[in-house]
């Protein structure tokens, strides 16, 4: 029997932030990118204690290459994250290129996972998209823009992020 | 090979008493995502990223933390009793007094200035895992009247897989605050029996003569659904 999940709690902050952890590439990388986002809640509030961690392939849709593939970012005041990463390959197995997402929070008693998807990308025939209600999965698109992808996570609420069982 | 489903384990995520869940836990449905490559690998962190003195929260400034020196050591095992070798595990926690040294704590317990309250490992080969530390301090919150959470330290676990990651609290035996603590009620409530796995035990023989008491906690991580037998 596993050992229960507990909220990291407000003060994630002094424990679980790496100085280089939005760093899933070093700074001069070529071809990296940046995604970034708020977290917010039900209210629409910013959420100000959460840390996104990411989790993906290498550009060559490759897990066993030694690349780090690991984000981790605390929201700051204002609810905003970033990471900064080489875009994922697809895997091969019919799954577009995807990143795993898990937000932790004070008021979260567990993780929500959730995943990004590029909207630039071709997405048709996703296994998992597909299985998500069509009115719901842009929630899981990152948009192209001038400050790199922009992926916000609503907690709760009109537009709430599509979250995953694991 | 995928992991077994834990989800009887876990706190609900919609959790009243606990008032931070109101506007923070989701209200759609969760959706089914079938183990994949995604989700049956994981990062390997570790190499590089701990210094000497990561494991030792009593020797991380030129003088020693006010309070009770402890150990606190244990084994990160899946659910069938396979060790997790190489893995990392960060710790958090307030101090003595039960204050963190964050700048949004500020209820009147002093900062020590000879405690940080973070801790990283990497377990060994065998899963084992050791931290020193002083025991941290209960402390007030507002979440109900009278709030007070038990003494607790904060782990992080990763595993293997990104589908064993694993953020939660270790408790001390018999905490007399439990019985008002959302957060270990969340568990308690569903399964008196899981909210126990929460707690270590007190380790006499692992104490360090003249020197430290000692706890000991087993972590369990999500384990391989067990082989389909052939019929």
């Amino acid at each position: 029997m596993t050992t229960p999940s507990q909220t990291v709690g407000p003060y994630l902050g002094i424990g679980l932030p790496w100085p280089d952890g939005p760093d899933v590439v070093p700074e001069g990388t070529p071809g990296r990118i940046r995604i970034h986002g708020r977290v917010l809640d039900g209210a629409g509030q910013p959420v100000p204690d959460a840390l996104v961690e990411t989790w993906q392939a290498d550009p060559e849709g490759r897990f066993d290459s030694g690349f780090r593939g690991f984000g981790r970012c605390p929201t700051d005041d204002a609810g905003e994250w970033e990471i900064f990463t080489l875009k994922p390959g697809a895997l091969g197995d019919g799954q577009a290129p995807h990143i795993d997402v898990s937000v932790f929070a004070r008021g979260l008693l567990n993780r929500c996972v959730t995943r990004i998807y590029f909207a630039d990308a071709d997405n048709a025939g996703d296994p998992v998209l597909e299985s998500v209600p069509a009115e719901r999965r842009a929630t899981l698109l990152a948009e192209p823009g001038p400050d790199g992808y922009r992926f916000d996570v609503r907690l709760q609420g009109e537009g709430e992020t599509v979250f995953f069982k694991l | 090979m995928t992991f077994r489903d834990d989800s009887a384990s876990h706190p609900p995520l919609d959790y009243p008493a606990y008032k931070s869940t109101a506007l923070r836990h989701p209200k759609e449905p969760l959706v089914l995502l079938p183990q994949r490559l995604t989700e049956l690998t994981g990062p390997v962190l570790g190499d590089g990223r701990l210094g000497p003195l990561d494991h030792d929260l009593t020797r991380q400034h030129e003088g020693e933390p006010i309070g009770q020196r402890i150990i606190v050591h244990g084994h990160v095992r899946e659910d069938d009793g396979r060790p997790v070798p190489d893995t990392l595990v960060e710790i958090w926690q307030a101090n003595a007094g039960g204050r963190y040294r964050h700048r949004w704590d500020n209820w009147p317990s002093p900062v020590d200035p000879n405690f940080s309250g973070v801790g990283r490992c990497l377990t060994d080969k065998d899963g084992y895992f050791r931290f020193v530390t002083i025991k941290p301090g209960i402390y007030p919150w507002g979440n109900h009247p009278n709030a007070w959470r038990p003494a607790h330290i904060h782990f992080s676990l990763f595993g293997r897989a990104f589908t064993q990651r694993l953020v939660t609290q270790m408790y001390f035996p018999d905490d007399p605050l439990f019985f008002q603590d959302p957060m270990w009620n969340s568990v308690h409530d569903r399964d008196p029996k899981a909210a126990q796995r929460m707690v270590c035990a007190f380790d006499y023989g692992a104490t360090e003569e003249q020197w430290a008491l000692a706890f000991r906690w087993d972590i369990v991580l999500r384990g391989e659904d067990a082989t389909p037998m052939e019929t």
